[in-house]
């Protein structure tokens, strides 16, 4: 777990700024704006989704769902008094085989 | 109409059951969307969508983490090799290290979701 986290921190991290300047250089059609635009309407149109209760399924990357979490008491670590933590879902990935398989070929960056 | 549903499949009732409570949204919704909000033609659409997904896939692939502010971010992970089993067989593998992503919700995206989950419960039920 600990080796996991510190890989975690070394990664190197495409973002979202980084996103859409690489697909304005790819679609030279459209400009800059139009991609940021079309990029936060993909963004805003699956968390709206997920949170509506729909699921995604995107072929060859993966679906995401919701997970139930029963109602729980838990602790505040601090004062290590009780609290009670209500039932909720949370979003979940679960990767396609296709992205699996290809994030598993040894091929550092 | 007896003799029709005899006729299905397992796999074509689960689709019924799934299609009941979980509404999918799909590559072709995504593309809609570019249509409607951002002014894509519909291949300029379709061709986008599939471009944003091959740039994540491939980023990844690469061993670079993608952070999407405001939605989440995919992570990577080593896993190193651990014991396991064939569930079907109950036979004792080893599982091999591998590399595997992850998904981490931003606080915002957690957090509408889990504001709406009264309504969640009523949609979806109390299933794990």
């Amino acid at each position: 777990m600990s080796d996991s986290h510190e890989n975690q921190l070394k990664q190197p991290t495409l973002t979202k700024s980084e996103l859409v300047v690489y697909l304005t250089s790819e679609q030279p059609q459209l400009s800059e704006t139009d991609v940021e635009l079309a990029v936060n309407s993909i963004l805003e149109h699956m968390a709206t989704a997920l949170a509506n209760g729909e699921r995604i399924e995107i072929r060859g990357f993966g679906s995401m769902t919701l997970h139930y979490r029963p109602p729980r008491v838990g602790r505040n670590p601090k004062t290590d008094e009780k609290v009670d933590v209500p039932e909720k879902y949370v979003p979940h990935f679960n990767p396609g085989a296709n992205l699996r398989k290809r994030v598993n070929s040894v091929n550092p960056a | 109409m007896i003799e029709v549903d005899k006729r299905r499949t397992k796999l074509e009732y689960a689709k019924v059951a799934t299609s009941k409570t979980w509404m999918t949204v799909t590559k072709a919704d995504l593309g809609n969307t570019l249509f409607d909000e951002v002014g894509l033609n519909k291949r300029e659409a379709k061709d986008f969508v599939e471009l944003f997904f091959e740039k994540i896939r491939s980023s990844l692939e690469h061993g670079f983490a993608v952070k999407l502010s405001g939605f989440g971010s995919f992570t990577l992970r080593n896993k190193t090799s651990r014991p396991g089993r064939n569930p079907k067989t109950g036979e004792a593998v080893v599982i091999s290290a591998r590399r595997v992503v992850t998904f981490r919700s931003s606080q915002k995206l957690k957090k509408n979701v889990i504001d709406n989950s009264f309504e969640l419960t009523q949609k979806l039920g109390r299933k794990r």
